[in-house]
């Protein structure tokens, strides 16, 4: 009975925090079409319900009942793996964003609440199931037998993997003060405003252009240029399958920005959340602001890659190899070797 | 019932389950017509001329290999970054890592002077 009950209780936050993700990908194409319909004097999306609200709802109601393509010689197998492969780990990562802290000993049926998973590796399960992703890319690609899709398949795999080591580096200089690679240790050690975006500058830089590469946005979306390459990988995929892609892609955008709220803004920090000497906690003065101060930042960051992506044009793929391993990863490296001299103290 | 990776594997299951089941039940309501034309491979309308899988440029694996040095590398500083204090480490943690990065560093200027990084050559 107590089994049961436990897993009825995390099964209930896990499918909260997921529905709130789902919620926040999905109308985040909404706000994306809006944003970028405002910066180029369009009107964007207006039709289906106020404001165009429901368009969402629309698009994925039409690509459920859109029929599925498969083309001729394709590798089935790998050809229906590969939206699986990159919708799982996209799932996987909201596992560790930490929507709001509460004191250690605060929990609802043994559960830490508004974290689905509070682990002590918060950070590498992270790069862990974000490694993942350019399997899904590659099958993609590799299984289409299409020359745009393979193109953008090894394009945007040597992409993730060579900005991945930047975006690497760059936390490592925090995790030097913090510590811990535990979300919540990294946040509390924040503070409500001793932010690591003036603690770290050039580590919030380098991370920030690493997860717009990360994430295949604008500029960095090389691998689904559509001047040149149709779609990039996906090319081939139609219906539901080619909305797992877009699902996880927008999941990914979601969580990566709010990683960039935990590492550089303080996460859920902000006014009316204070620290409790006495008791050595934080405590928040109206209940659940902390989320709303997450959910604020990380969407700023949110609508920071859709300035990006009105603001400029794509860089070339070799501008952006050369532009990662000769100015991103020097960088990064330097910021370790400062971050170390200038914490000599703590050894 | 509170450990912290229970989340995680029934996440896991979780996380299957749905992509699976939202294709399955989407392959159930769609329609499925397919022909000739509708199922060749998309190429602009042109007619297809060759296989895609051909060869791939020498410089993918080149970075597939530099970024295995450099994983493997971050995955040697994620440790040290976390012990970075007196007890663990001290001065000694500081100067083994200097001498680490240092070494890794000659291969990453070595494969710089090669050009690995130049990709119009």
């Amino acid at each position: 009975m107590e089994v049961i009950l436990g897993i009825a209780i995390i099964l209930i936050k896990i499918l909260t925090i997921f529905g709130v993700t789902m919620f926040i990908a999905g109308w985040t194409t909404w706000v994306e079409r809006k944003i970028i319909g405002d910066m180029q004097f369009r009107v964007g999306v207006e039709r289906t319900g106020p404001y165009g609200l429901m368009q969402p709802m629309a698009d994925g109601l039409k690509l459920f009942f859109k029929e599925s393509i498969v083309p001729d010689g394709c590798d089935r197998v790998t050809y229906e793996l590969a939206p699986v492969l990159a919708l799982v780990p996209a799932i996987m990562s909201i596992a560790i964003v930490p929507f709001a802290g509460s004191a250690d000993s605060f929990k609802i049926f043994g559960q830490t609440p508004f974290i689905a998973a509070n682990i002590n590796i918060g950070i590498l399960f992270l790069f862990a199931w974000s490694s993942l992703s350019p399997y899904g890319m590659i099958f993609a690609g590799w299984s289409s037998n299409n020359k745009y899709s393979l193109l953008g398949a090894l394009r945007s795999a040597a992409l993730v993997i060579s900005y991945e080591i930047p975006f690497g580096f760059s936390i490592i200089g925090i995790l030097m003060i913090v510590g811990s690679l535990n979300l919540i240790d990294i946040v509390n050690a924040q503070g409500s405003y001793h932010w690591f975006i003036y603690r770290q500058p050039v580590a919030a830089l380098v991370f920030f252009i690493s997860i717009v590469a990360e994430t295949n946005r604008p500029p960095f979306d090389l691998s689904e240029a559509e001047s040149e390459l149709v779609a990039g990988y996906f090319t081939e995929y139609a219906g539901m399958r080619f909305s797992l892609f877009f699902l996880g892609e927008y999941i990914m955008l979601f969580v990566i920005s709010s990683m960039f709220t935990v590492f550089f803004l303080g996460g859920w920090h902000g006014p009316f959340i204070s620290y409790d000497v006495v008791n050595n906690t934080w405590v928040q003065a109206i209940p659940g602001i902390g989320i709303l101060w997450f959910v604020i930042k990380s969407y700023f960051i949110v609508f920071v890659y859709m300035w990006l992506r009105a603001s400029l044009p794509r860089i070339r793929y070799d501008q952006m190899m050369s532009f990662c391993w000769k100015v991103l990863l020097p960088l990064s490296i330097l910021n370790i070797f400062t971050t170390a001299l200038l914490n000599l103290d703590k050894l | 019932m509170d450990h912290p990776y229970l989340p995680i594997l029934i996440l896991m299951f979780f996380a299957f389950i749905f992509t699976v089941v939202t294709i399955i039940m989407s392959d159930l309501a769609r329609p499925s017509k397919p022909n000739a034309e509708k199922n060749s491979t998309y190429e602009c309308g042109a007619p297809i001329f060759t296989d895609a899988r051909g060869m791939v440029s020498v410089k993918y694996y080149i970075i597939a290999m530099l970024f295995l040095l450099f994983d493997v590398e971050a995955a040697f500083l994620y440790p040290w970054a976390i012990n970075y204090d007196k007890e663990t480490l001290g001065l000694f943690g500081f100067v083994e890592i200097v001498i680490f990065i240092a070494i890794l560093l000659v291969g990453y200027f070595y494969a710089w002077r090669k050009e690995a990084f130049e990709w119009e050559s």
